[in-house]
C-alpha cells in the first residue's frame, strides 16, 4: 500500500515537494516560513551527527529533493530535546516537523534501513497495540536481540544486574513473559485503533485522489 | 564699562583653592575691574548677582564678564546673559576634579588655577559683542527640486507647515520613479499585501494647495545667493523662463536605475524574458487585474527573481552597496504572481533577505505564507533556451551548484544617486586643461566650490548618518530620498519631512542671523581685514560649506546665512586677517600669551591643549567627572573646530617657551565625525607641515601633536596628555623660556 500512496504523492504534487510537505507533514505548513538564518542547526547537541541539519531539510525541501529528505536518516536522530523550538525566531516547531517528517517518511515506504530509532519505534507501537499497555520484558527482551541471536545474549548478560534490580523493586515482572498485562476493555482499544487507521487511511485517501 | 569677574567657591572650589589669591591675581594681572565671589554663584542669588551689575549704569555697568566656576558645558542656562560676552573658567572640571588632593599637589594646582584665571580675563578683553549682519531677510519659500513622492511630500509638509513651496520637475509629469509603479509596499499594520502607490492622491493634494507652486518641464539654470536669499532662475523646456527668490532648497532629485546592459552574464539584452524590476512594474500595470504577460504574450508561470544584481559587489563596474529596497520589492512583485494565480511558481534568489523595519519583516513573512520560495543562493549565469530561460546558481545552504528554469528572470538591479556634478572630481583636470563632467549639474550654484552639493561616499550627497542625519555641507539646502542614500518609498517620504523641517529650521535662522547646526543661535559671523589680505584663496578653498565666494577683485566674499561658524577659514589664514567678533586669533592668542610660563629650573613644564568644543572637550570634561588625572602642566583652550587652528598660535606657544601642543579634533575621512565635515581634516594637513616651523626653531618634531578624539574616549583623552608629558621628559624643557 506504501508504494502505491507513494506513487499517487508524487503524482499529485508533480515536483512541489514544499506543498507535499505542507499538505500531508504534521506541522508541515510552517516549512515555508523558515528564513534560513540557520539557529536550529547551530542549536542542535546532536546537529554534528545528523547528515542533513534542519535547516538543510527545509532547504532541501523547497529544492525539491524528494527522495534524500523522506529516505534520509537526520530526522530519525531527533531526540525532542526541544532547543531548536525554544530558539528559533520564526517560532517553527522543528521538533514536530522533524518527527513529522520521520513518520511522513516511513508512511512513503522511504524509511532508511537499519536505523536504530526507526526500528525501536516500530517494536513500541507492536508492542503497545496488542494489549493497550507496554510489555517491558518483552520490550527489553526484542531491543537486545534486535541484531541478532548472539548480539542478543551478549547484551542480555551485560544488563543482567539492572534486569534483576527492576525485579526485586518490582519495576519488573518476569510473569510478563507469558503475555503481561492489558488494558480493561481490550476489544474497545483494538476498535478505536481500527477506527482510527480508517480515518488517516481515508484522509490520506482523499490527499491523493483530489486534484 | 567694566569687565566683572565672578568667581564661585561652591563645588569644591573653595575648599581646594585659595580663593583670596585668585582674587587678587584676577584684578591685579588679570587687570578686570572687580572680582566678587560667591558661594553658589549658579544659583539663583549667583545670577542676580550678576545680572544686577549689568544692569547698571555709566562706568559701574558690567558689559563683559568672567565666571570663574565650572566648565564652559555646564550651567549654560543659568550663566546665559544674551549677546554679553563671557568668558568662562573652568576652575572645577578643568582643575579640581583632574588634581589629586594632598598638600604636594596644591601648588602646581593653585598655578593651574591662576593661570586659567589670567587666561580667562586676557580672552574676554580681546572678546566684542556679536551682532547679526542683517544680510538678508525672512523668505518663507522653499523651493523643492523633484516632483516625486519625496519632492511632494516635502512640498506638502512644508505648506502644512505654513511654508511657500515650489517644486521643479524636470519631466512633464509629477510621480517620479513611483508613478510608474502598479503598487508600493504596505505602509500599515498588517503589512501583508501591496498597497495603491498613493501617487494620485500626492498629485491631487499638490494641485489642490495654493501654497504650492509646481514647474513642470523646468530645471535650475543658475542659483544664487545664501539661505534667506537663494535667486534661482528656472529654465523651461516649453516656455519662458522665471525668476524666483527662495529661503531654503530641499533637493529631492531621486535616483536613475543601475544599468542592467552591464550585466551581460544574466543574459539582459539578449532574452526580452529577462527584465528589471522597474520594466516588471510596467508588464504587471499593462496586465492590470489579469495574468502578467512577458514580451511574447506568453502567461508568466514561472518567475524567478535574482536579487543583488550587480549589488552589494566588488566587481568592476558593479554598485559596491546595497541599494535597500530591492529585497521588498521583489516581494512585492512576487505578489503580484501570486495574488493573481496561486500556482505561479515564484521563487526569489537571495543572498541576504534586508527588509527593514517591522514592517518589512511581516511582509516577508507575508510571502512565505503565499508560498514564494525562498532560496539563498548566488547566480551566476542566466543562459536564454529557446523562448524560455535557465537560471544557473549556488545553492549557499546545500552548497552546490543547482539550475532552474524560468519563464521570466527579474534583476533587483540598485540606485544611482541624481546628485548633479561631482565637484571633488571637476578640481581634477585632464592633461588639456579641460574639465571633464559627464552630468549635468542639478543646481547650478554660483558658489565658488562648485555648482552641486559635495558628495560623501558612492555619489550620494549624505552626511554622517549617525551623528547629523539630514545635515548636508551646504546651509540651507537639504537633500532628501534616495539622492541622499539608497532607501525605499516609505523612508523617502520620512526623509522629506527631516529635510523639510532643516529647511524651515534655515529660513527663521537666516532671517534673524543665527547659525545652524552644530553653532546653533551664534549670531557672529567672520569678516576679514581688507587691508591685510593677500587674496590667497585659502579660506575660498578650505570653507567645507561653499560659503565664501570671490569677488571680482579676488578678495572673499562671506556669506553669512551660509556660514556655521566653524572658523576653519581663520585657522587657514596664513596672514591671519579673518575674525569673529567673539572667536578671533586675538582670543585665543591672547589666552595662551597670558599663561605664565616658569623658567626652566622650576621644571614645570606647560603644555598647551587646543580641543575641539565639540567632541574633545566634553570628552575631557567627562574624564573630570570621573576624577580621571590629569598632569598639573597642562593649560586647555577650547576651540570652535580644530580646522579653526592657525598655526600662528603654535608659533607663539612654542616661542613663548610652552614645552608642547596637543591638538584634538573629531575623527576624519568619509566616517567623519567632525562637525564642520572637513575641519578637522584640515587641521591634520596644516599641521602636517609644522614640521618646517619646528626645525626652523630647532625644536623636535614630537612636542606637537595632532590626535581624533571621539566624544566618548573619556580614558584615552587623558592618557594622550600624558604621553606629551613623557615626550617632554624625554626631550627636557623647551630652550624658549626667560
Amino acid at each position: 500500500m506504501t508504494t502505491a500512496v507513494n506513487q499517487a504523492m508524487v503524482e499529485k504534487y508533480k515536483g512541489n515537494f514544499l506543498k507535499e510537505v505542507t499538505d500531508n507533514v504534521e506541522e508541515g505548513n510552517w516549512v515555508k516560513m523558515c528564513m534560513q538564518c540557520g539557529v536550529c542547526s547551530g542549536s542542535c547537541p546532536l546537529g554534528p551527527h545528523w547528515d542533513h541539519p534542519p535547516q538543510e531539510l527545509f532547504m532541501m525541501i523547497r529544492a525539491n529533493k524528494r527522495e534524500e529528505v523522506l529516505s534520509s536518516t537526520s530526522m530519525w536522530m531527533c531526540t525532542s530535546c526541544y532547543n531548536c523550538v525554544a530558539r528559533c525566531p520564526r517560532g517553527l516547531p522543528i521538533t514536530h516537523i522533524m518527527h513529522g517528517l520521520a513518520h511522513y517518511g516511513k508512511r512513503m515506504g522511504m524509511k532508511p534501513k537499519n536505523q536504530p530509532t526507526e526500528k525501536f519505534g516500530q517494536m513500541f507501537w507492536d508492542n503497545l497495540i496488542k494489549k493497550g499497555r507496554v510489555n517491558e520484558l518483552k520490550l527489553g527482551l526484542g531491543l537486545y536481540f534486535k541484531d541478532g541471536f548472539a548480539e542478543g545474549v551478549k547484551v542480555s548478560m551485560g544488563k543482567q544486574k539492572l534486569g534483576l534490580n527492576m525485579m526485586k523493586a518490582k519495576r519488573m515482572s518476569p510473569l510478563e513473559i507469558l503475555g503481561g498485562h492489558g488494558v480493561k476493555d481490550l476489544s474497545g482499544f483494538h476498535a478505536m485503533l481500527k477506527k482510527a487507521e480508517e480515518l488517516e487511511a481515508a484522509r490520506v485517501g482523499a490527499n491523493t485522489d483530489a486534484k | 564699562m567694566k569687565i566683572g569677574g565672578y568667581l564661585c567657591t561652591g563645588c569644591g572650589i573653595g575648599d581646594r583653592l585659595d580663593t583670596k589669591s585668585l582674587e587678587s591675581v584676577a584684578v591685579r594681572e588679570g587687570r578686570i575691574g572687580f572680582c566678587k565671589t560667591h558661594d553658589f554663584l549658579c544659583s539663583q542669588a549667583g545670577v542676580d548677582m550678576i545680572k544686577a551689575d549689568m544692569a547698571l549704569d555709566g562706568d559701574d555697568k558690567v558689559t563683559k564678564a568672567v565666571i570663574m566656576a565650572c566648565s564652559r558645558r555646564a550651567k549654560t542656562e543659568s550663566f546665559n546673559f544674551g549677546a554679553v560676552p563671557v568668558s568662562r573658567v573652568n576652575l572645577r572640571e578643568g582643575v579640581i576634579w583632574i588634581r589629586p588632593e594632598g598638600s604636594e599637589h596644591d601648588e602646581t594646582t593653585q598655578e593651574m588655577a591662576a593661570d586659567y584665571i589670567r587666561m580667562g580675563c586676557a580672552e574676554v578683553k580681546a572678546m566684542h559683542q556679536a551682532d547679526a549682519s542683517g544680510e538678508q531677510s525672512k523668505n518663507n519659500h522653499i523651493m523643492v527640486v523633484g516632483g516625486g513622492i519625496t519632492g511632494m511630500t516635502a512640498a506638502l509638509e512644508a505648506s502644512k507647515a505654513g511654508y511657500y513651496a515650489s517644486i521643479i520637475e524636470k519631466s512633464d509629469r509629477l510621480g517620479g520613479v513611483m508613478g510608474q509603479l502598479k503598487q508600493r509596499q504596505p505602509e500599515h499594520s498588517p503589512h501583508q499585501n501591496p498597497q495603491d502607490t498613493g501617487v494620485a492622491a500626492l498629485i491631487a493634494a499638490v494641485e489642490a494647495d495654493d501654497k504650492i507652486t509646481v514647474y513642470l518641464n523646468s530645471s535650475i539654470a543658475k542659483t544664487a545667493g545664501a539661505p534667506g536669499r537663494f535667486e534661482v532662475d528656472i529654465a523651461s523646456t516649453v516656455g519662458a523662463g522665471t525668476h524666483a527668490e527662495f529661503g531654503a532648497i530641499v533637493q529631492a532629485t531621486g535616483f536613475t536605475p543601475y544599468d542592467a546592459n552591464k550585466l551581460p552574464e544574466f543574459s539582459y539584452g539578449k532574452s526580452p524574458n529577462v527584465v528589471t524590476q522597474l520594466e516588471l512594474e510596467a508588464l504587471a500595470r499593462a496586465a492590470g487585474d489579469g495574468p502578467i504577460k512577458r514580451a511574447d504574450g506568453k502567461v508568466v508561470e514561472n518567475v524567478v527573481f535574482v536579487q543583488c544584481a550587480g549589488q552589494r559587489s566588488q566587481k568592476e563596474g558593479h554598485l559596491s552597496y546595497c541599494s535597500g529596497h530591492c529585497c521588498a520589492t521583489s516581494i512585492k512583485q512576487a505578489m503580484y504572481f501570486k495574488d493573481t494565480n496561486p500556482d505561479i511558481e515564484t521563487t526569489v534568489l537571495f543572498d541576504d533577505i534586508r527588509t527593514p523595519g517591522a514592517g518589512g519583516e511581516n511582509f516577508y513573512r507575508s510571502a512565505q505564507d503565499k508560498f514564494v520560495t525562498f532560496r539563498k543562493g548566488k547566480v551566476s549565469t542566466v543562459d536564454v533556451k529557446g523562448n524560455d530561460l535557465q537560471v544557473n546558481f549556488k545553492d549557499l545552504i546545500l552548497d552546490e551548484d543547482a539550475q532552474m528554469g524560468a519563464d521570466l528572470v527579474v534583476l533587483a538591479t540598485g540606485m544611482l544617486p541624481n546628485s548633479g556634478t561631482d565637484i571633488d572630481t571637476m578640481k581634477d583636470k585632464d592633461e588639456s586643461g579641460e574639465v571633464k563632467v559627464s552630468v549635468q549639474s542639478i543646481l547650478n550654484l554660483n558658489y565658488r566650490q562648485g555648482p552641486d552639493m559635495p558628495q560623501l561616499v558612492n555619489g550620494f550627497t549624505d552626511s554622517h548618518f549617525i551623528c547629523f542625519p539630514y545635515e548636508t555641507r551646504r546651509t540651507g539646502i537639504y537633500s532628501a530620498g534616495p539622492v541622499r542614500r539608497p532607501m525605499d518609498a516609505a523612508q523617502a517620504q520620512t526623509d522629506a519631512m527631516g529635510a523639510v523641517m532643516k529647511a524651515i529650521q534655515a529660513i527663521e535662522n537666516s532671517a534673524i542671523g543665527r547659525a545652524a547646526h552644530p553653532r546653533s543661535g551664534d549670531l557672529s559671523f567672520p569678516s576679514f581685514r581688507k587691508e591685510g589680505c593677500t587674496q590667497c584663496k585659502r579660506c575660498t578653498v578650505e570653507c567645507p560649506f561653499g560659503a565664501i565666494d570671490e569677488d571680482a577683485k579676488g578678495y572673499p566674499q562671506y556669506n553669512e546665512a551660509r556660514c556655521r561658524r566653524c572658523g576653519t577659514c581663520m585657522g587657514a589664514c596664513p596672514v591671519q586677517v579673518i575674525s569673529f567678533k567673539n572667536y578671533s586669533i586675538e582670543t585665543v592668542g591672547a589666552q595662551l600669551k597670558a599663561v605664565d610660563v616658569p623658567d626652566e629650573f622650576q621644571e614645570k613644564p606647560r603644555i598647551l591643549v587646543l580641543a575641539c568644543e565639540n567632541d574633545a572637550y566634553p570628552a575631557l570634561d567627562m574624564a573630570a567627572m570621573k576624577r580621571n588625572e590629569s598632569s598639573a602642566f597642562i593649560r586647555v583652550i577650547p576651540v570652535r573646530c580644530l580646522g579653526s587652528t592657525n598655526t600662528i598660535w603654535i608659533k607663539d606657544a612654542l616661542g613663548s617657551g610652552y614645552d608642547g601642543v596637543v591638538m584634538m579634533g573629531c575623527k576624519k575621512g568619509a566616517d567623519y565625525q567632525c562637525h564642520f565635515v572637513k575641519g578637522s581634516e584640515m587641521a591634520h594637513v596644516r599641521m602636517a607641515k609644522i614640521g618646517d616651523t619646528l626645525s626652523t626653531m630647532n625644536l623636535e618634531s614630537d612636542r606637537v601633536a595632532v590626535h581624533e578624539v571621539a566624544i566618548t574616549d573619556i580614558d584615552r583623552a587623558p592618557k594622550l596628555l600624558d604621553e606629551m608629558v613623557e615626550v617632554i621628559n624625554r626631550v627636557g624643557l623647551s630652550p624658549f623660556k626667560f
